[in-house]
C-alpha cells in the first residue's frame, strides 16, 4: 500500500434532504482533512448537522437525499465516484467503519455478541462463520472485553461492555479510519474514561484513525489532535487540539467553551442565548450571526475561511 | 447552608425501597431487587443538595420514594415535621403541593398532544386550587416567570426546543406554589450551551420562592455549581455526605475521589498532568449486593474488614458524613 499524504480528504461535500417543509440543508459544503493515526473531533450541538456528516461520509443514506455531491478522497482514491456496489465492496467497513450513536442498544438482542462482531467480516472479508471468530476474539482482547463473553447476549452485558462490543464490531476488518457517533455519551463518567482509554489504547496499537463525533467537549478533549466545530451544517473552525481548548478562535466555538461546566473553576458556566437557525432556509451571511455577542455589519455577507498559523476560523473578525 | 442556623424541611431515616423479583408459575417471591438500601439525610430549608452517583446507583429511585410516588419498604420520610409514610388518602394529595418533580427528559415527560396552557394547568385543575379563567392568568403568570411568553400558551410541545420545553416543565412544577423540589437529571438531557441558562433559571427561582431542591445529577461539574451541599450515592447506599466546597477539596470515600478523578476536564495539558484512578468492573447488581461495605470488590483499598460489616454512615467532621471502615 502506497502511502498518500493523508489518509482521508474532505472537499466541499453537501448533503440535503428532502422534507414537506423543503429542502434540510443539513450537511453544506464541509472541508477538512485528516492524516494518518490522528483522531479529529467533530463538535456541535444537536441538530448542527453532525451526524448528518458521519452519514454523508460512510454514504448510509436514507431515501429522501435531494443532493450529494462534493469529493471524500481516502488514501488517494476519490470514493463518491464509485458506484453503490463498489463503495459497499471496497470502502465501507473495509476501508472505514462505523460506531453508531447509541451502539450499545444497536446490537441485535437475540445473536451472540460474537456472532455480531465476527459478521461484518464474514460479509465484507468473504471469511466463513467460524474464521471470522478468530478476528473477532482478537478485536475482544483489544477493547477489554473477556474472551469467554463471546457466547454471550446483548442483554448480559453492561452499558459499557455493550460499548466496547460496538467499537469491537467497527476493529474487526481492520479499517484505517472509525467513525465514532457520539460513543460515550448514554454512559457515567467512570464507564466513559475507560472506554476513551480503550480508544487511545487501540489508536497507539494498530493505528487507526478516528473521526469522533460529540457534543461532549470536555470528554473529546481526551482523545482529540485537531477538532472542527460545526454550526447550523458548516464547518466554522478547525484546529489543532491543543491551541483550540486554550484558544478557541471562532465566537460560537469560544461561547461553546465557555458554557462547559468545570469540576474546579469559580465562576459559573456561560450559555448562548437563543436557538441555532432552521436548516430549511439558513440564513445568509453568517450563519451565527443572531447569536454571535461579536457581530457587526459585515457578518450580513458569507464569512471567507482564513487560515491563521495552521487553523482555519469562519469568520469575518479575522479578515 | 450548615447544619447550627437552619430549619430541616425534610428528614429521611434509613429509607429502603425494595422492588420484589416473582420467578416461576406460582409466582413466589424469589429476591428483590434493593434500589435504595437504608438512607438518612436532612435537607435544609431553602438549601440545595446534590445527589450524585452512577446510573442504576438508585437516585432517581431515591428521589421517587421521597415523594410517596413508591411506598417505601420501610423508613421513615418527615416533610415539614409530618411523617409523609403514615399519610393517607386526602392529606397526603394535599401534601404532595407542597413537594414537586421536574423530570430527566424534557422530550418525553410532555404529553405531546396537551397544549402548554394545558400541561402548566392541569395542577392547578388537579388539585381544585383555581377554575375557569382564573386558571389562564396563573398559567399566563407561570410562564412569565420561566421567561417563557405568555403568548407560547396556546402552543404544543413539538413547537419549542429543549431549553423551552425544560422551562414548562418547570413552570408546570412551580405552579402549586411548592417548597420542596425534587429535580431529576433536569438538564443531562440538554445541549451544553443552554444547560448553564435552567440552571441560572432555578437558582433565580429558588431565590424568588424560597424553594428548597433535591438535585439529582451524574454530572459532577454542574452539581457543583448549583448545590450547597452534595450527597454521593453507590448501589442504594450513601457513601458521603459534605458541604460542596469541602467534597469537592476533600474527598474522602475512594469511590467519591475515584468519580472525582474521572471527570474530564476540557484542556489536554491540565489533563495530562493530573494523577487519575480508574475503577474497573462494573456496579454489582442491586439484587445480589456484595456483603460488608456495597464499593469493596471495585475499591483499590479494600481490606479483608470490609467484606465482614457494613460501614456505619458518620460524621467524621462537622458536616462531612462518610461511610467507609478505613476513614478516621
Amino acid at each position: 500500500m502506497s502511502k498518500h499524504e493523508k489518509l482521508l480528504q474532505i472537499k466541499n461535500l453537501t448533503l440535503h434532504f428532502r422534507t414537506q417543509k423543503g429542502d434540510v440543508q443539513a450537511v453544506d459544503g464541509v472541508d477538512f482533512e485528516l492524516d494518518y493515526n490522528r483522531a479529529v473531533v467533530i463538535l456541535g450541538e444537536s441538530g448542527c448537522g453532525k451526524s448528518s456528516l458521519a452519514k454523508a461520509i460512510l454514504r448510509l443514506l436514507p431515501r429522501n437525499v435531494s443532493k450529494y455531491s462534493g469529493s471524500i478522497i481516502f488514501e488517494g482514491n476519490d470514493v463518491m465516484q464509485l458506484s453503490d456496489e463498489e463503495y459497499r465492496q471496497n470502502v465501507r467497513w473495509v476501508a472505514m467503519s462505523l460506531v453508531p450513536q447509541a451502539a450499545m442498544n444497536a446490537l441485535n438482542p437475540v445473536i451472540r455478541v460474537g456472532d455480531q462482531v465476527a459478521e461484518p467480516a464474514v460479509v465484507h472479508l468473504g471469511l466463513s462463520k467460524t474464521e471470522a471468530l478468530q478476528p473477532a476474539l482478537k478485536m475482544f482482547r483489544h477493547v477489554g472485553v473477556p474472551d469467554d463473553f463471546i457466547d454471550r447476549y446483548p442483554f448480559e452485558l453492561s452499558g459499557g461492555m455493550r460499548q466496547r462490543v460496538a467499537i469491537a464490531m467497527a476493529l474487526v476488518t481492520s479499517p484505517g479510519l472509525i467513525i465514532l457517533d457520539e460513543p460515550t455519551s448514554a454512559l457515567d463518567v467512570l464507564t466513559q474514561a475507560n472506554i476513551f482509554n480503550v480508544l487511545k489504547r487501540i489508536k497507539q496499537e494498530l493505528g487507526t484513525s478516528f473521526i469522533l463525533i460529540t457534543h461532549d467537549i470536555a470528554t473529546s478533549s481526551e482523545l482529540a489532535d485537531d477538532v472542527a466545530v460545526m454550526y447550523a451544517g458548516q464547518i466554522v473552525e478547525v484546529s489543532d487540539a491543543r491551541r483550540f481548548f486554550i484558544e478557541p478562535l471562532h465566537p460560537y466555538s469560544q461561547k461553546l467553551m465557555a458554557s462547559v461546566p468545570r469540576l474546579r473553576q469559580e465562576h459559573d458556566p456561560d450559555f448562548i442565548t437563543g436557538q441555532p437557525p432552521s436548516l430549511l432556509n439558513p440564513p445568509k451571511g453568517c450563519r451565527f450571526a443572531a447569536r454571535c455577542p461579536k457581530r457587526f455589519e459585515k457578518c450580513s455577507e458569507e464569512p471567507p475561511v482564513i487560515e491563521q498559523d495552521g487553523r482555519k476560523v469562519k469568520c469575518w473578525l479575522y479578515a | 447552608m450548615n447544619a447550627n442556623n437552619n430549619e430541616v424541611l425534610l428528614r429521611v431515616e434509613d429509607l429502603k425501597m425494595h422492588f420484589p423479583i416473582y420467578r416461576g408459575v406460582f409466582q413466589r417471591q424469589v429476591g428483590a431487587v434493593r434500589a435504595v438500601d437504608g438512607i438518612t439525610f436532612d435537607v435544609y430549608r431553602g438549601e440545595t443538595l446534590g445527589l450524585v452517583g452512577e446510573s442504576g446507583c438508585g437516585k432517581s429511585t431515591a428521589g421517587r420514594t421521597i415523594l410517596q410516588l413508591y411506598k417505601p419498604t420501610s423508613g421513615n420520610v418527615h416533610f415539614e415535621g409530618v411523617d409523609l409514610v403514615r399519610l393517607k388518602g386526602e392529606e397526603m394529595r394535599r401534601m404532595r403541593r407542597k413537594m414537586q418533580m421536574i423530570f430527566q427528559d424534557p422530550y418525553a415527560s410532555l404529553n405531546p398532544r396537551m397544549t402548554v396552557g394545558q400541561l402548566v394547568g392541569e395542577p392547578l385543575m388537579v388539585h381544585n386550587v383555581a377554575s375557569g379563567a382564573e386558571i389562564a392568568e396563573r398559567v399566563a403568570h407561570l410562564l412569565e416567570v420561566v421567561n417563557l411568553n405568555p403568548a407560547f400558551a396556546t402552543r404544543y410541545p413539538h413547537e419549542f426546543s429543549g431549553g423551552q420545553r425544560q422551562r414548562i416543565g418547570v413552570a408546570r412544577a412551580l405552579a402549586l406554589n411548592p417548597s420542596f423540589i425534587i429535580c431529576d437529571e433536569p438538564i443531562s438531557a440538554l445541549d451544553v450551551s443552554i444547560q448553564a441558562q435552567v440552571v441560572n433559571l432555578l437558582e433565580d427561582l429558588q431565590e424568588q420562592f424560597n424553594l428548597t431542591y433535591l438535585f439529582i445529577a451524574h454530572d459532577l461539574s454542574m452539581v457543583r455549581h448549583i448545590s450547597k451541599r452534595v450527597a454521593v450515592m453507590y448501589l442504594g447506599v450513601f457513601v458521603e455526605l459534605a458541604d460542596r466546597d469541602e467534597l469537592y477539596a476533600n474527598p474522602l470515600h475512594p469511590y467519591t475521589q475515584a468519580l472525582l478523578s474521572a471527570v474530564p476536564i476540557p484542556d489536554p495539558i491540565a489533563d495530562a498532568k493530573r494523577k487519575r484512578t480508574i475503577l474497573e468492573g462494573d456496579v454489582p447488581s442491586p439484587a445480589n449486593p456484595p456483603s460488608g461495605c456495597r464499593f469493596r470488590t471495585r475499591c483499590p483499598i479494600a481490606q479483608p474488614q470490609c467484606a465482614e460489616s457494613r460501614p456505619e454512615f458518620r460524621e467524621v467532621q462537622p458536616g462531612h458524613f462518610v461511610a467507609c471502615h478505613l476513614v478516621n
